[in-house]
């Protein structure tokens, strides 16, 4: 890094993977916002100028990027126990595989539902066809030779959560015909809630411990 | 044509916002991203998954645009029930948008 801004990134020599343009431009906007208000506890910088230029191989020159003043506030984020969610997965193949993963994901919802097991929205998905993007996204693309259903829903206690993926582990033989390699888990919740305190409340002190 | 012809795209998230960069791999492609893929229609392409706005930040010095995704319906990284808590895979449903062959 030079006095006045610029950078070069690289690599060590003889590693793997790749420092190019493009990796070094998708860094640059990963989970950044506003480019021109970036806000760091140092600065609020401005990236919307920056420039970046392959100098040589696995040699990136970026510069361009700009600040401000620093925020008055700093950010906090509180962690805090929010329930347990339970997951269950079941597979089905061949013909019609996608109607009975569909069968068995009603199935399962509707006890979930009238149990009571489920303390609020039972989500399920289609493993290979809209478990990332939602059914509007993939209903252009045709049928896959097998399909895994994934049920996941919130419940209050570890051992209410273990009821979930139970539900669809029953799938086996009280569902749909061909159901196969059915998992469940169960996992903690620890949620997130963020808020800004005053900057003046977090004094900074360096300590320094020569063993 | 898909967009992943001319660019390429990585996604990130702060809680219930989401990102997605949208980079040319030749800065002469960089007008027709910005002509072709408006907030409007990143908004159209994410309906259900984004409930609130879709804003769109152009970085013309490195051929880029910066899309961020209020709103996620799913809650957010920690508490969602999804299976892709981080939205990580959102980029690939960009890069699979239609752009016109000659414009």
């Amino acid at each position: 890094m030079a006095n006045e801004g610029p950078i070069v990134i690289t690599k060590v020599s003889g590693s793997g993977g790749a420092v190019t343009a493009a990796t070094c431009k998708e860094q640059l906007l990963y989970e950044i916002h506003d480019p021109s208000a970036y806000i760091t506890p140092d600065t609020v910088a401005d990236f919307s100028r920056v420039t970046v230029t392959e100098v040589a191989d696995d040699r990136v020159a970026v510069d361009g990027a700009t600040g401000r003043a620093r925020p008055e506030t700093l950010k906090v984020s509180l962690g805090y126990r929010d329930g347990y969610i339970g997951e269950g997965q079941i597979s089905y193949a061949g013909s019609g595989a996608v109607r009975r993963a569909r069968l068995a994901a009603a199935v399962a919802r509707d006890r979930l539902e009238r149990s009571g097991i489920a303390s609020g929205d039972v989500r399920c998905d289609l493993i290979g066809i809209s478990a990332l993007h939602g059914e509007a996204m993939s209903a252009a693309v045709g049928e896959p030779y097998e399909v895994r259903v994934r049920v996941a829903a919130r419940a209050p206690s570890r051992e209410a959560a273990e009821r979930i993926g139970e539900e669809v582990e029953t799938l086996y033989t009280n569902g749909p015909a061909g159901g196969g390699g059915a998992t469940r888990s169960v996992r903690e919740v620890v949620a997130i809630a963020s808020t800004f305190i005053p900057r003046a409340l977090v004094p900074c002190t360096v300590q320094l411990e020569v063993a | 044509m898909k967009l992943w012809h001319i660019a390429h795209a990585r996604s990130g998230d702060k809680g219930t916002i989401s990102n997605i960069s949208l980079i040319a791999f030749r800065a002469e492609d960089y007008a027709r991203l910005a002509r072709h893929v408006t907030a409007a229609r990143v908004r159209e392409r994410f309906t259900g998954l984004v409930t609130g706005e879709v804003r769109r930040y152009e970085l013309p010095s490195i051929a880029a645009l910066n899309f961020v995704l209020h709103g996620m319906a799913d809650g957010g990284v920690t508490r969602t029930l999804a299976l892709d808590t981080h939205g990580k895979s959102l980029s690939s449903a960009l890069l699979d948008m239609e752009i016109p062959d000659d414009d």
